[in-house]
């Protein structure tokens, strides 16, 4: 058991990174589809915490149903949002956020 | 044992990297380019992990289907003139320098960090337990019912918002 919480805590780390560096971009960019590739790293980060704690716990079938599940839904939201962005572009020539003016109360 | 061990971490060194550069890149074609990149990573390190199903719908959906989706997207929307590329380019670099640097900082903390974790076993789990194929349509039927409902939702909103609207 000491070295399935050992393995759980290296590869932890790296699903904090991938977290930080998705989250980081979020905060950062005002571009909106440099946004959605945010999102999809934290997706990923989430994805591989389900994998890795199916695997420390040994239940690694109830892990990917999980993952799976997780995979349709982030497809049919970048789906979506891809859909909006390209709504927003058309009705504003631009994906810059700091350039909308619509909603400015 | 350790070798598994040193290549995972091999693996997710590089999936970290390939993150990082999909962020600080300037064009976002080669973003998604990234994204699909750090998606075959996490394949193959999910593969390594025993999970194969979800390894394999994360490569054909997550490294294919979304990438070009974000291909498409970024076709329909508009092109970069030289002069503002540049101007991104150092607009870019202004922004995300500091983000490789936060990574290694953070990384550092965390594995010097010592959080205790418990980790309860599964145990007394049969065959038919552990085979994702049974979980899924034995199980967990209120989850595909959710997909294909979530499935169906995106559908509707895709075409609602590619609507020709009527003038006049």
């Amino acid at each position: 058991m000491a070295d399935s919480v050992y393995v759980f805590w290296l590869f932890g780390i790296f699903v904090a990174l991938l977290a930080i560096v998705g989250f980081y971009c979020i905060l950062i960019t005002s571009n909106l589809i440099r946004t959605l590739i945010g999102m999809e790293i934290v997706t990923k980060a989430v994805t591989f915490l389900i994998i890795l704690v199916g695997r420390s716990t040994g239940n690694t079938g109830l892990a990917q149903s999980f993952a799976i599940t997780l995979i349709v839904v982030e497809v049919v939201v970048i789906v979506v949002a891809s859909g909006v962005v390209i709504s927003v572009f058309r009705r504003n020539g631009s994906i810059d956020v700091n350039l909308f003016r619509n909603l400015k109360g | 044992m350790i070798d598994d061990l040193v290549v995972n971490a091999a693996l997710c060194m590089l999936m970290t990297a390939a993150a990082i550069w999909t962020v600080v890149t300037v064009r976002l074609l080669r973003a998604a380019i990234g994204l699909a990149l750090t998606s075959a990573l996490l394949t193959i390190v999910m593969y390594r992990f025993g999970s194969p199903l979800a390894a394999a719908f994360e490569l054909s959906v997550c490294a294919g289907l979304i990438s070009v989706i974000f291909v498409s997207a970024i076709t329909l929307t508009s092109r970069l003139s030289s002069d503002r590329l540049n101007q991104r380019e150092s607009e870019v670099l202004r922004r995300f320098w500091f983000l490789p640097l936060l990574v290694i900082i953070a990384g550092v903390i965390l594995y010097k960090t010592s959080i205790p974790i418990e980790i309860i076993a599964f145990e007394g789990k049969t065959a038919a337990q552990d085979d994702v194929r049974s979980i899924i349509w034995n199980t967990r039927h209120l989850d595909l019912i959710g997909q294909i409902a979530i499935l169906l939702a995106g559908a509707i909103g895709v075409v609602l918002l590619f609507k020709e609207r009527k003038h006049g």
